[in-house]
């Protein structure tokens, strides 16, 4: 071949055929603030009008973009500005009730307009409330549990902590009912409700993306995916050692990353909106062999959880984000390898075998991109436990500098397996410690900023 | 000013058997798509052939439903991608 070679030709489409190779979303942010009214119902029509205009052909353009390259896009998604912004508006002195029927009319607006427009999910019913809550920001809040229950494609994401302010305990505690009592309701809504520190505004990845400050009025971010091509190398790499390691995941990285650019400016280019960032992460879904668990036991652990798979996944997450970061010209969002329970095959499977738990996914989230996320918890799990659960992540993040999150599914009885479909997968419920965390969190008030913020 | 030229990559995998190549010349030129360059081997056993087609003022959708219906004809797995995704994957 003149133009390519054979193998690269072959390597190209094996990695799509065979590997599972794909654009994990592609995420169109919309600013909302233009929509924001004194009076509830227009300010619903108002988000309604915008999404689904700006948002119109979405849908039809990933298709022909698909089908243009020949690589799948698995979802197309919208993430807004954080409703708790726009809340205070036309809910300041309304009841409580009302408040909280106000909040959720506005999340099933949200869930109309993704289904009109029949994409995948639609994220920004979030608040960022690191320092303290205003009056929308607190309404939002309270109004979750209903609002993920009562709707299908609505995804919530809470920011209690940053690097800047410190982490907010007021919020953490509250967010630790928040989950309880959504999955009093059903479990399912808390697979679309993260609690964060240092949340991107950029992020493509559900349950987490909004339309941040500092962002455009309509914005293009995509979201890659291919743990699975990485695996299929490194497993042809038997006797190599890690420096060939990483620099084998460095190459095939800048490779998955240039599908991301490619599709995301020319779905930027065809809905004629600014192309926003490629999110590096490698992200797995249920599938046979799409796993960051199985890249670490290729890596040579016995299975993904032993002692060392905190060094594997710190070498796998910074050759990823070395190779990314020379294939596009904008990287943003989480970057990095997320390592979900229940949406991971290999996770499941170490979980099953009893060689990873809580503590070393804890240990984990301090060197990949994400956090504790899909881990199904015991149903009868203490509110507070899950803020100490949620207020540990935050430290991480915090001290860092870098994001964490916590999605956290109360459910069932320990050992139990709890499945939720689709890519969101299953999971035997994890145990917890026992001992309790209760009056610490319930001090409240907010632990300082770290001292590696005085950056000025 | 002359329009950029567009080209897309076929990739055509199967059981080898006499036709195969045949069907899909005859297809393109029935579509008066010009080849470009055409390289065949045999890959782990199996027929695996890359053409790479002029499809400048050629419908791309309408190209890939016929090599589609060829693919089905002949018994292989027909791929038609445009040829950006491998510029972009393997070219800085």
């Amino acid at each position: 071949m003149s133009v390519y070679s054979i193998e690269e030709i072959l390597e190209t489409v094996r990695m799509i055929q065979a590997q599972h190779l794909d654009i994990r979303t592609v995420t169109m942010g919309i600013s909302l603030r233009g929509c924001v009214s004194p009076d509830i119902d227009t300010m619903r029509d108002n988000i309604y009008e915008t999404i689904t205009t700006r948002a119109g052909r979405l849908v039809s353009e990933a298709k022909a973009v698909e089908e243009k390259f020949g690589i799948p896009i698995v979802n197309k998604r919208i993430a807004v500005t954080p409703i708790g912004n726009l809340l205070d508006t036309p809910l300041a002195g309304a009841s409580e009730r009302e408040a909280i029927e106000g909040a959720v009319g506005v999340a099933k607006t949200l869930d109309a307009a993704a289904k009109k427009l029949n994409i995948d999910f639609i994220g920004g019913y979030s608040a960022l409330v690191h320092k303290g809550f205003t009056v929308g920001e607190s309404i939002l809040i309270n109004s979750i549990p209903e609002a993920l229950t009562s709707t299908d494609r609505v995804c919530s994401s809470i920011n209690v902590a940053t690097t800047k302010s410190g982490i907010n305990m007021d919020a953490v505690l509250l967010m630790g009912q928040v989950i309880r009592k959504t999955a009093a309701r059903d479990p399912v809504g808390c697979a679309k409700l993260v609690v964060f520190a240092n949340a991107p505004p950029d992020n493509p990845f559900m349950a987490g993306a909004f339309h941040g400050d500092g962002e455009p009025e309509t914005v293009i971010n995509v979201g890659i995916s291919g743990p699975g091509v990485v695996r299929a190398v490194l497993s042809q790499m038997d006797d190599a050692d890690l420096g060939k390691l990483s620099e084998t995941i460095k190459r095939t990285a800048f490779k998955i990353t240039r599908m991301g650019e490619l599709v995301g400016r020319e779905m930027a280019g065809r809905l004629d909106v600014e192309f926003g960032i490629v999110d590096l992460s490698l992200a797995p879904t249920p599938a046979e062999g799409d796993s960051v668990a199985n890249i670490l036991e290729v890596m040579g652990l016995e299975r993904c959880g032993t002692h060392g798979t905190t060094a594997a996944l710190a070498l796998l997450t910074d050759a990823v984000k070395k190779g990314g970061a020379m294939a596009t010209s904008y990287t943003g969002g989480l970057s990095g390898a997320f390592i979900p329970v229940s949406e991971d095959a290999g996770m499941v499977d170490a979980l099953r075998v009893g060689a990873i738990g809580i503590d070393k996914l804890e240990a984990m989230t301090s060197v990949c991109s994400v956090g504790l996320d899909m881990i199904v918890v015991p149903g009868d799990t203490p509110p507070e436990t899950i803020s100490a659960i949620i207020a540990d992540e935050c430290a991480i993040g915090m001290v860092n500098a870098k994001t964490t999150g916590v999605r956290i599914i109360p459910a069932g009885k320990e050992g139990e397996y709890v499945e939720f479909g689709g890519l969101l997968g299953g999971s035997p419920v994890m145990g917890l410690n026992k001992f309790s965390s209760a009056k610490f969190v319930r001090r409240g008030g907010r632990i300082p900023a770290p001292i590696q913020s005085f950056k000025n | 000013m002359q329009k950029a030229k567009e080209r897309a990559v076929i990739t055509v995998n199967g059981i080898d058997h006499p036709g195969i190549i045949a069907a899909i010349t005859k297809a393109l030129a029935d579509l008066n798509v010009n080849i470009e360059d055409l390289s065949q081997t045999i890959v782990q056993g199996l027929f695996t052939m890359i053409l790479i087609a002029d499809i400048t003022d050629h419908d791309l959708a309408r190209l890939q439903e016929k090599m589609a219906a060829v693919g089905r004809e002949q018994g292989v797995q027909i791929t038609v991608q445009h040829e950006d995704i491998f510029k972009y994957m393997h070219r800085v």
